[in-house]
């Protein structure tokens, strides 16, 4: 008997927007002085009346875009009531069955590391590649931050407003992950094309990024009876630990033939081990289903109507993303995909890359060579100017005989016939690409001035 | 219509005598409603709002004038301390 973990993902995100969501108090609240940036709106007092923030909704659309969304061209907010003492209307305004993006999905890479999540096997997604599909990507108001203290010998709660109404994103994975390590980097590149976007600061110390999952392990493929949601985990290392401990424990109540409970945990870092939720508050909770949150649509706030104008000059906003610029550069440059993961990993390896490539056009030193300069070297460089000097002298032992480059020459043209046409068709960057060739062949040693002098020679007589 | 369980949504305590008298209430009430049922509603459109009004947003802008002061804020509560309200205890 198989059993293959399901794991669903939320993360939570806090827009560093100037005001809060639906009133004009300061949303960044880390380190203020308690209760000093609120008013009737995010206080929930009688007749006030809350009015969305525009730049938080751009942005929400802006990540869903990101992740390959649908923007749902007609959306609402809706109030989803509990009780709880950081919520101080007894609602939150939030999005239930209209929220601003849905249908969503994020590839992870298929790297051996991600597919070796643990021991516990697993069957796969059905739609073959590693692709975690996003249901949701809703936009919600914050609440009030709960700090657990004892005052004249009473444990009591103390409540901070300063977060209440801060406008936060929720976004809301399928099962489609299946272990800690495929987590991880699902979450982490969250993180990073979050911070690329520009929107949020991300900082899980802080608060500004929370992640929850939801885990429970499917007995030879069949759908799991029951779900497990591990809440509060406050950085990537214990999503992966709090994964990996839920996995362990319910298979092994599973092999004893116990169903586990359907329940909320939490994470003990001292432990390091989940533990059951059993405060009265959270059991209610918890066990209140979706319809008892009493969902309905937010009576003070006009419905939101976008137009394919509206979405597409959204669009027109994002910048070039990591998965695109990863696409661009094994085109533009020829590289393997595992040089391309390592130069993209930040956008400032990349920014520095790419500078060195132009930087090394000057003196015809090839795109691939640097490439493989960065990946390994250990060595660091100031700017991308002072590598291309050390590899220009690197590669003063040059290889400078004709016969060996007119032979890599041959080869390179032999195998790489479209770039040639393309270059027939008098488009500049083929030369570019087919030096890089040349020089991955002769492991950049190719006399690069020789290289393109050769080849131009070549090509021309072959016109 | 369950009437404890609406309660126990609006954490409220309802005694006996109390819930008989919500029960016909709630019965009355949702009699009332009900006579919107008869309506014919085949070419209404269904809708959440009846203002007419999309996109009402506000542009992003700190405004401080409305911001209250800690005092203010938290003198509604029945207890503060430096400048927290002060709640019974809950767990996280
Ligand atoms: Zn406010």
């Amino acid at each position: 008997m198989t059993y293959s973990p399901v794991i669903g993902l939320e993360v939570h995100v806090e827009l560093k927007t100037l005001s809060k969501m639906f009133c004009g108090c300061p949303a960044d609240h880390f380190g203020k002085k308690p209760n000093t940036q609120t008013c009737p709106v995010c206080l929930g007092l009688p007749g006030a009346l809350p009015v969305p923030n525009k730049k938080a909704i751009d942005w929400t659309l802006l990540i869903g875009l990101a992740l390959d969304c649908q923007v749902n061209h007609h959306s609402k907010f809706d109030r989803k009531h509990y009780f709880y003492p950081d919520l101080p209307k007894g609602y939150q305004i939030s999005q239930y069955d209209e929220p601003l993006c849905v249908n969503g999905h994020l590839t992870l890479s298929t790297s051996e590391e991600s597919k070796a999540t643990s021991e516990v096997t697993h069957s796969g997604s059905s739609d073959g590649e590693n692709r975690v599909r996003i249901n949701r990507v809703h936009l919600e108001e914050d609440t009030g931050k709960l700090i657990h203290a004892e005052v004249d010998g009473e444990k009591v709660s103390l409540v901070d407003f300063n977060r209440s109404g801060v406008p936060l994103v929720e976004i809301v994975t399928e099962a489609d992950i299946h272990g800690s390590a495929a987590a991880k980097e699902f979450v982490k590149k969250i993180h990073q094309l979050i911070r690329d976007l520009g929107v949020s600061d991300c900082d899980m110390e802080k608060g500004s990024m929370r992640l929850e999952a939801n885990i429970s392990l499917s007995k030879d493929g069949t759908l799991p009876p029951y779900k497990v949601e591990v809440k509060n985990l406050n950085s990537f290392r214990f999503l992966g630990r709090a994964i990996d401990y839920e996995i362990a424990r319910q298979k092994e109540l599973l092999t004893r033939g116990q169903t586990p409970p359907q329940e909320t945990r939490g994470w003990s870092e001292a432990k390091n081990q989940t533990f059951a939720q059993r405060s009265k508050e959270v059991a209610q909770r918890s066990k209140e289903e979706a319809q008892d949150y009493r969902y309905f649509p937010e009576p003070d706030i006009p419905p939101l109507v976008f137009s394919k104008e509206q979405i597409d000059a959204i669009r027109a906003k994002l910048p070039e993303l990591p998965q695109m610029k990863a696409a661009r550069f094994a085109k533009a440059y020829g590289l393997k995909p595992s040089v391309v993961t390592i130069l993209t990993k930040t956008q400032a390896s990349a920014a520095f890359f790419e500078a060195a490539v132009k930087e090394g056009q000057k003196v015809s030193l090839p795109p691939t060579v640097i490439a493989n300069a960065m990946v390994n070297q250990r060595q660091a460089f100031k700017n991308p100017e002072d590598l291309v000097r050390h590899l220009q002298t690197q590669t003063q032992e040059k290889v400078s005989d004709k016969i060996t480059l007119r032979q890599f020459i041959d080869q390179v043209i032999t195998a790489h016939t479209q770039a040639v046409s393309d270059f027939k068709a008098q488009k500049p960057q083929a030369i570019g690409f087919l030096i890089g060739q040349i020089q991955r062949l002769s492991h950049g040693k190719a006399d690069g001035k020789l290289v393109h002098q050769l080849l131009l020679e070549r090509l021309e007589s072959s016109r | 219509m369950d009437v404890h369980h609406i309660a126990r949504l609006a954490n409220l305590k309802l005694p006996p005598k109390q819930t008989e008298k919500f029960q016909s209430q709630f019965d009355e009430t949702l009699s009332a409603i009900a006579a919107i049922n008869k309506l014919d509603t085949k070419n209404t459109p269904p809708t959440s709002q009846v203002t007419g009004q999309v996109n009402i947003t506000r542009e992003d802008k700190v405004d401080t004038s409305r911001v209250l002061s800690q005092s203010e804020a938290i003198s509604q509560a029945p207890k503060s301390h430096n400048g927290y309200i002060v709640v019974p205890h809950v767990f996280e």
